[in-house]
């Protein structure tokens, strides 16, 4: 039985696998026009042409700068570093979202299901009522969005098991302690001076990127995502279901802490740089599997991406659409809402949770 | 191949079975009988090693199959999707499946007559299509022993003279070791080699099938009289039950 006839067909293997070959190169082409597109638009118009120059002139000069300084400054200094944190915030909380809606066996969950965002956000809150900024800050909300989840996994922990659906009623219990410990902080809070940046704060934005949070974004999303990825495959098996994945073998416990801790980094990293920005890792997958279909060895990826050019999007959105910034979580509430209500109704009109 | 002696079972701090002791050598068939609730379930979970038994020694040799009982997944992958998840012990924790793998599966697409399922949803798949789509799942694991929840239920008479056929065949030609549970005797009739029926939590019976499965032991089995009737013509018996018609007592 072990063995296998000759007639199978590789040429399927291949086929298969063509279509995931096509759609993530496309999408990451797609990925680098936006990119350089995002630089060139803001105040100061820059043509994709001198952005292209002022970039390579940092690797090798190929003509003599042409440009002001301050024109290399706005690039390199104010619109890569903000480019750059969208597109991992965007990155991360979509391949997160993506690995938690299989691990909940739910298309509905969102990165903030495990409590780490209200956590992040009352870290983040707590350091702005004490009149700490900067980095002081990012390790509160970093702090206290770790600490949310381990709470939030010791609640659902019962004899050295944890049940998913245990661990997402704690989520939302851990969740709405934040969210009232949050508005007590706001309560607290002076109303002419940290009321307002509070407020701020927690709508989301990166418009103050500069590369060291890009470098902490970084630190705390890429290996996460990298962790994540390296388990795709056992990511579809836990979607079946904890007991189909024992008996096929999963080191179930394992595989749930390793999506469990990574999810929780690039959640409290992103939280902690950006503020809370709801709906993308909820949304952006549903897209992705409408392109690629569910398997994770595909989703994941084209997940990833997708998100990085959303988050790009709307980002360039809230930076150009209004002289005064828009806060990000704003936009990707009202572009998010909306897809979500028409993902809701195709899971309804489906009979059940079977999207695509 | 199964041996258990003196096993005891709880599920969510409950005790569910005490005392239970089979043995099952290799190559043989196992059909498993007991009222809702009983713990059929819980028992087929402990065999494949979801649940750890509370006391007693349980032995198994070989590599577990497992094919549960009919479900949906809560997306949409592919019937292939789904077949190529058995192949993951043989992948270890951050493997994907490559070449190998997808011949391995194919190879039991073939075999079961289902290669036209392989690009299919799994979710829109028929009942009977996707139990065989897991059994082509649970044989990708390569097993040697193949422990099914139901294989049967919710299937029509020609679906499930199907996947009996299919049994009959891994244990001949495979020298498979099978247990499956079911709600019918008839399908312990029709290929079981051994039977275990569950009365209880605390009291069962568990033999061959030829003296185990009798209508004394039925009728204590469901609490309904059940009758052996014999069709002299194919040489076969089956077992019926006598249903009371007892409307009386709804009326309360």
């Amino acid at each position: 039985m072990a063995s296998y006839s000759a007639n199978a067909r590789p040429t399927g293997w291949l086929g298969r696998k063509l279509p995931s070959v096509s759609v993530l190169p496309a999408l990451i082409g797609l990925l680098l026009l936006v990119v350089l597109y995002s630089v060139t638009i803001g105040r100061y118009g820059l043509s994709v042409g001198d952005v292209t120059y002022i970039l390579i002139d940092n690797i090798h000069p190929l003509v003599t700068p042409y440009w002001e300084p301050v024109q290399e400054v706005v690039v390199e200094q104010v619109r890569l570093p903000r480019i750059m944190a969208a597109v991992i915030v965007g990155f991360g909380l979509s391949i997160s979202g993506a690995a938690l809606q299989a691990l909940f066996r739910n298309p509905l969950v969102d990165p903030g299901i495990i409590g780490v965002t209200s956590g992040a956000g009352f870290g983040g809150t707590l350091a702005i009522l004490l009149g700490l900024q900067g980095y002081s800050l990012l390790t509160m909300a970093f702090l206290f969005g770790m600490a949310s989840v381990f709470l939030v996994k010791l609640l659902s922990t019962v004899r050295g098991r944890t049940s998913m659906l245990t661990l997402v009623l704690a989520g939302v219990v851990i969740s709405a302690f934040f969210s009232a410990a949050i508005s007590i902080a706001k309560l607290l809070a002076d109303p002419f001076q940290k009321l307002p940046a509070i407020t701020y704060w927690l709508m989301g934005s990166i418009a103050s990127s500069n590369y060291l949070d890009v470098l902490l974004l970084a630190v705390a999303v890429v290996p996460s995502t990298v962790a994540i990825y390296f388990l795709r495959f056992q990511i579809n098996i836990m979607s079946l279901g904890e007991e189909k994945a024992w008996a096929l073998g999963t080191k179930v416990v394992l595989v749930q802490w390793i999506i469990l801790v990574a999810s929780a980094l690039i959640s409290a990293g992103v939280v902690a740089t950006s503020g809370i920005i709801g709906w993308v890792g909820l949304v952006i997958p549903h897209v992705a599997r409408a392109l690629v279909g569910a398997d994770h060895q595909r989703l994941l990826p084209v997940s990833g991406v997708l998100g990085a050019i959303y988050l790009l999007m709307v980002d360039n959105l809230a930076r150009t659409v209004t002289t005064a910034e828009i806060p990000l979580g704003i936009i990707t509430a009202l572009i998010g809402v909306p897809i979500f209500a028409v993902i809701l109704r195709r899971l309804h009109a489906k009979g059940g949770w079977s999207s695509d | 191949m199964i041996e258990a002696s003196d096993l005891t079972i709880a599920r969510g701090g409950k005790t569910i079975l005490t005392n239970y002791s089979l043995r099952l050598p290799r190559g043989r068939t196992l059909a498993v009988l007991g009222a809702n609730g009983v713990g059929k379930t819980t028992l087929i979970s402990a065999l494949i090693g979801v649940i750890k038994p509370k006391s007693g020694r349980l032995q198994i040799g070989g590599r577990i199959g497992f094919v549960p009982q009919l479900f949906e997944v809560p997306f949409s992958y592919s019937a292939l999707d789904i077949a190529l998840m058995g192949r993951a012990r043989h992948l270890g924790l951050f493997g994907t499946p490559g070449r190998r793998d997808y011949e391995i599966v194919r190879h039991y697409f073939h075999a079961l007559d289902i290669e036209d399922f392989e690009p299919r949803t799994f979710n829109t798949l028929s009942g009977g299509q996707r139990q065989l789509v897991m059994i082509a799942q649970a044989l990708a694991s390569e097993c040697e022993l193949l422990v099914l929840d139901e294989p049967c239920a919710a299937l029509d008479y020609k679906n499930q003279d199907k996947v009996l056929s299919l049994l009959e065949h891994l244990r001949e030609k495979h020298d498979m070791t099978i247990v499956f549970s079911t709600h019918m005797p008839q399908h312990a009739v029709e290929i079981a080699s051994d039977v275990l029926l569950m009365t209880s939590g605390s009291s069962y019976v568990c033999g061959p099938t030829a003296t185990a499965l009798s209508a004394k032991n039925l009728t204590a089995l469901y609490d309904l009289p059940i009758e052996r009737a014999d069709f002299d013509r194919l040489s076969k018996h089956t077992y019926a039950p006598v249903f009371r018609h007892d409307r009386g007592h709804f009326d309360g």
